[in-house]
């Protein structure tokens, strides 16, 4: 694993053990709660767990950890407590974007540090060790293998991170610094909140209710609800129709139009009698891929296709209301 | 399919396995690989596991299938139902078929069969017996088809080696027995990545899903220098040859695109995906489930073998995958257009009881278009 020194610890906390790490340093956490000169570091850790839900990044000050009490370490450590004390999933979803985006800051910083050897190699180690992701270094740009790239773009949804739209030569992909770190932030966002989620919930700590009880508040502010309107998405309404006229639907499109409809609740009696104009159909055959979709058959139960890959399949027939979804099953769904 | 003609394919089929076993392997690891097979007019058999030769050879003797398949993933347990499986890793793979690539049926080469009265008919908007629009479509061997899906398959193969780094001698093609290629790439850093990262390689094959920034088209500041160049890797030096013709154009023609815009840039490159896009099935290549025609066996779409292309350019399927003897067999053909098979002509046959070589009846039944007598 990494050797991390206190500089290192500072921007990536969260390789850290909790626990270890503050016996290590001779506290325990109910002095956090009771020392009146702890406190500010509970409260660093209150605003930096505040800071986060408000999808900003929590601003940092290295200097303060060359005082006696690494300030930055303890309130990440601590903000972990409180966000486990609190039990509530949006805020700790949302800590974890927010220390993610810090995080990558630094590794971007760090990877182009060509006065510091060292400080580079230790980003492109943690790359490595964290997310199996080799990175070379070829004067200004970095290149990976396609193979790992990939594994990491498909959770873009954005255009500008598909294969095609990458510069890409001989099985690999030219990068700037910046998107070298940007790859792996889901996965450093994954990282951390799968790191937070299996410590351990402490008992309640005196001293720490009110911030417990605030987050908790806060947490209520992020609840979403959500209206659906009966209306299909124009990809679904184009399928229909082509069936209706008794024209082939391509596989693709069947598979689409059958899994947003199971997706829907509705049954395989009650999708099958769409597909009896199609040039080819066959009813026991229809009836068996249809149980086959809903998992009745089988054991995985189809989702429906993403725009992006109903897109790819030349089935998208977007409309304006397409814009801000990414699956055609949220196509009149608003918050309200 | 009627009875009579099935025990006859199903005999045929048969005896070209008996008397050629030689093109019919296991894969080097077959223990990992599910085997599946078809019969006529019956359904798919898969999740068979194979360990050897031999027992392949047992398969085809004993349930004469019309199709036979084998998986390019590789499981713990290939034998298993798909969830217990344990996916380890598959070979990437490529379809390139001659159906893909047009825009239209060859007129020459197609037939229609409706599917209300089943009359068979020369290419038309509607079946000129009952005026249905309920139609299929059969071709019959076409060398245009044959050349364009070859093109295709030149490219395809550039990208591969200039773009994704895949070693040439690693990049095996196959015919696929009926009027396309089938490609593989046996061992590569690829065979590990799913099915969503293979859909990426398919776009990126495709030419599909780019934007005007990738290739240096900006919505504001825009500027000349920053287009594709010639001498660019990747697919800003194949969209510039594309875009130019030649190095002179650059100038003039990089003016007249800046000059439209962003968005009809943008609309130039949907565009490009049917001009410079390559014509692989995506299914194929993201399905990492799949099996896949087996090499050296039978397509029953065609009675022509699935087999290894040496050279691609000298390639003729009509004559190198037609294997079935030719001993003269009658049939009741109903063939309205000519086609030719091992350098012969044959038709068109009115509804007429013909004589023909068992490889030519053979190929018309499987096309659905001739019945044993």
């Amino acid at each position: 694993m990494v050797n991390l020194g206190n500089d290192e610890i500072v921007k990536y906390p969260f390789l850290t053990e909790a626990g270890k790490y503050l016996n290590d340093k001779g506290f325990s956490l109910e002095q956090f709660g009771s020392d009146p000169d702890l406190k500010k570091i509970v409260d660093n850790a209150f605003e930096r767990i505040i800071t986060s839900s408000e999808g900003k990044i929590f601003k940092s000050d290295p200097s303060s950890n060359n005082s006696a009490l690494p300030l930055e370490i303890f309130s990440f450590l601590i903000a972990v407590i409180l966000l486990k004390l609190s039990g509530m999933n949006t805020l700790i979803r949302r800590f974890s974007l927010a220390e993610a985006r810090r995080a990558e800051k630094f590794l971007e910083k760090d990877l182009m540090n060509h006065q510091d050897a060292t400080k580079a190699k230790l980003s492109l180690q943690i790359l490595q060790e964290l997310f199996s992701v080799t990175v070379e270094k070829t004067d200004e740009e970095f290149t990976i293998l396609i193979s790992d790239y990939l594994k990491h773009s498909i959770n873009f949804h954005e255009r500008e991170w598909k294969l095609i739209n990458r510069k890409v030569s001989k099985g690999k992909v030219h990068l700037t610094p910046h998107e070298t770190v940007r790859l792996v932030r889901k996965e450093l966002d994954r990282h951390i909140y799968a790191k937070i989620n299996s410590s351990s919930t402490p008992q309640m700590i005196v001293g720490f209710e009110t911030y417990v009880d605030k987050l908790k508040q806060l947490a209520k502010k992020f609840e979403v609800k959500t209206v659906e309107s009966k209306e299909f998405p124009p990809c679904i309404k184009h399928a229909i129709e082509v069936l209706e006229k008794g024209e082939n639907l391509p596989h693709s499109g069947r598979f689409m139009l059958a899994t947003f409809l199971l997706n829907k609740g509705q049954t395989v009696e009650q999708i099958a009698p769409l597909f009896k104009n199609a040039p080819d159909y066959n009813p026991k055959v229809t009836i068996y891929q249809l149980n086959q979709l809903s998992g009745t058959s089988g054991t995985t139960e189809y989702k429906c296709p993403s725009c992006e890959k109903v897109k790819s399949q030349d089935l998208c027939f977007a409309v304006p209301a397409c814009d801000t979804i990414i699956n055609p099953l949220q196509f009149g769904r608003k918050r309200v | 399919m009627n009875a009579k003609d099935i025990t006859f394919l199903e005999d045929t089929f048969k005896k070209f396995y008996f008397e050629n076993f030689d093109l019919l392997h296991v894969p080097d690891d077959p223990n990992q690989r599910e085997f599946g097979y078809q019969k006529f007019n019956g359904g798919m058999n898969r999740h068979i596991s194979l360990k050897s030769d031999k027992e392949l050879h047992l398969l085809l003797m004993q349930n004469k299938p019309s199709d036979v398949y084998c998986s390019n993933a590789r499981y713990m347990f290939p034998n298993l139902s798909m969830a217990e499986k344990d996916w380890q890793n598959a070979e990437l793979i490529f379809d390139i078929d001659a159906k893909d690539l047009r825009k239209e049926h060859p007129k020459d080469n197609t037939l229609i069969k409706c599917s209300d009265c089943n009359e068979i008919s020369q290419l038309k908007e509607s079946c000129p017996k009952c005026q249905s629009t309920k139609l299929s479509f059969i071709t019959l061997t076409c060398n245009d088809c044959i050349k364009s899906s070859k093109d295709e398959v030149v490219k395809l193969n550039q990208i591969l080696t200039d773009d994704l780094g895949v070693n040439e001698e690693n990049i095996k093609i196959f015919f696929s027995g009926n009027e396309g290629f089938h490609i593989y790439v046996p061992k590569s850093e690829y065979e590990n990545v799913g099915s969503k990262e293979r859909g990426e390689i398919s776009d990126y094959i495709m030419f599909r899903g780019s934007i005007p920034e990738t290739f240096g088209f900006k919505k504001f500041n825009m500027n000349k220098s920053s287009l594709p160049k010639f001498e660019d890797a990747g697919w800003n030096g194949r969209l510039a040859k594309h875009l130019y013709g030649t190095k002179s154009n650059r100038s003039k023609i990089s003016q007249e695109i800046i000059s439209g815009g962003y968005t009809l840039f943008q609309k130039k490159l949907e565009d490009f995906r049917d001009s410079i896009g390559i014509k692989i099935d995506p299914n194929v290549t993201q399905d990492i489930h799949r099996i896949f025609r087996l090499p050296g066996s039978i397509n029953s779409k065609s009675g022509l073998t699935k087999i290894f292309v040496e050279d691609l350019k000298k390639f003729d399927p009509y004559v190198d995958a037609c294997f079935i003897d030719d001993d003269e067999i009658e049939v009741a053909a109903n063939c309205p257009i000519e086609f030719s098979l091992k350098k012969k002509k044959f038709g068109p046959f009115k509804n007429e009881q013909v004589s023909v070589p068992k490889f030519a009846a053979v190929y018309m039944m499987c096309k659905g278009i001739a019945s044993r007598v």
